[in-house]
């Protein structure tokens, strides 16, 4: 069985980030991903991103995909394996793989899992016809393979993701016929509300999603107007006749391997589903499990970026000492801590305070 | 339903690849997933509920919701949102929840 320092799970910003700072300060690293390609969600970004230049603000997601595979293709300690699913953690810190249809079995010092998240579902009558998909999964087909949803399109949910798949969607010739927002207010960057408002798509808010029709793919839709209880009001229904719904409705933590190898788990709304309990170090209630990005608190993809640098770097201090340890790692707090400023930053925070633990390894 | 002009990107269809879905012969490139080369044949319904036998299309892409799965090359439960398109892959719709063999 081979050996290695850490077996990183998950190819996303914060995977990456944590096997490049892992490896650069001389770990063995393996890092597994499920699809064939590495960069996670970052490959169908093709906005810019916020945050600070040490961030890579201004630049398009998938370009900061191609950095950090660069950065990462550098290294020399580092294996990468493709098409790979992890399947279970055990006790003896042994991971077991399905590399494409090979059982593999691997033994590590340390596992970080970086699984990311996934998307919400919203509930009505009908919501499993198909046309009706995930935002991200049509800015996957659209920004990664080139290939329309549909005609056009109503989005559920104003936040940042519904926003921009909306623009995304308008720049590839889809035909957005409003968007949905539940609550009395839209959630997402106001720069992106305006850039749509702009090209005249409606923006609802107060409304939702009553039923969906169609006989094998959804041909129409019917909203209506919402109570301060998010309750629909009768007689406020209107009918969109559209092929395509995208629901952005959040994300939830793709956390379900950190809970079978053992990990402490609570469920916390802002962070968006089940996460674990962590320290300082991102370190679980299990020895030597990690995690970092989205699946322990939905956050975006700059701020999982800097947590799989301190995840990295914290391993390799554990296991090597680095010399210049506490002058990194005061460097990539800080950035967090800035990227965490303002009003979501605090939402945020509040939900971390709930699943940290100081001293649960003391 | 290709986007052929994007301000942003640019998609490579250097390599045309054929395949058979449900015994008609269509065509896709290299470097797409199935469930999208059959989105840009327009079409959507990838299989239908074991049960209830509704409609399914993809919802995630990403491969976590299996909502679609297919039988590739004989094999049931293929998740074709993240499994790539080969030159002459037999692609047929699931209806049931796929049998051992």
């Amino acid at each position: 069985m081979k050996h290695y320092d850490v077996v990183v799970v998950g190819a996303g910003p914060a995977g990456m980030a944590c096997a490049i700072n892992a490896t650069k300060h001389g770990l063995t690293v393996l890092l597994v991903e499920r699809d064939d390609f590495l960069g996670g969600q970052l490959i169908k970004q093709t906005h810019m991103f916020f945050g600070s230049e040490k961030q890579y603000a201004k630049t398009r997601g998938i370009d900061i995909a191609t950095i950090l595979k660069k950065e990462l293709l550098k290294q020399d300690h580092v294996d990468i394996m493709l098409d790979t699913s992890a399947l279970a953690i055990y006790d003896d810190k042994v991971i077991t793989l399905l590399n494409h249809h090979d059982y593999i079995k691997v033994k590590a010092n340390a596992i970080v899992v970086a699984t990311g998240a996934s998307e919400k579902v919203l509930a009505f009558p009908n919501n499993d016809l198909p046309g009706i998909y995930g935002a991200g999964a049509v800015q996957t087909l659209m920004n990664v393979h080139g290939v329309k949803p549909g005609k056009s399109v109503v989005m559920v949910g104003a936040g940042n993701i519904g926003l921009i798949v909306s623009y995304q969607l308008l720049q590839a010739g889809v035909d957005v016929k409003a968007v949905v927002e539940a609550s009395d207010s839209i959630g997402g960057y106001l720069v992106h509300a305006q850039k749509l408002r702009r090209l005249g798509v409606p923006i609802l808010t107060n409304h939702s999603v009553k039923e969906a029709h169609g006989a094998t793919a959804l041909e129409e839709l019917i909203i209506w107007k919402l109570d301060e209880n998010f309750s629909g009001i009768a007689g406020t229904e209107k009918r969109i006749e559209t092929d395509t719904c995208c629901l952005s409705v959040g994300l939830k933590p793709s956390s379900e391997m950190l809970r079978q190898a053992g990990a402490e788990m609570t469920y916390v709304r802002s962070l968006g589903g089940y996460v674990p309990y962590i320290n300082q170090n991102h370190e679980t209630t299990v020895n030597n499990l990690f995690v970092c990005g989205d699946v322990s608190g939905i956050e975006e993809a700059s701020s999982a970026m800097v947590e799989g640098f301190i995840v990295g770097l914290t391993l390799a201090n554990r296991f090597k000492n680095v010399p210049n340890f506490s002058v990194l790692m005061t460097d990539l707090k800080t950035q967090l801590k800035d990227l965490r400023a303002g009003e979501t930053g605090e939402h945020i925070m509040k939900g971390i305070k709930q699943i940290m633990r100081g001293d649960h390894h003391a | 339903m290709r986007i052929s002009s994007h301000p942003i990107l640019k998609f490579n269809r250097d390599k045309e690849l054929s395949f058979i879905f449900d015994g008609r012969k269509l065509v896709g490139y290299e470097g797409e997933t199935i469930a999208a080369a059959l989105h840009a044949n327009n079409i959507k319904v990838l299989g239908h509920s074991s049960v209830k036998h509704r409609p399914r299309g993809f919802y995630c892409a990403i491969g976590n919701c299996t909502s679609c799965n297919m039988i590739v090359n004989d094999e049931p439960n293929v998740r074709t949102c993240i499994t790539l398109l080969e030159d002459g892959m037999v692609v047929k719709t699931q209806s049931n929840k796929g049998e051992l063999k």
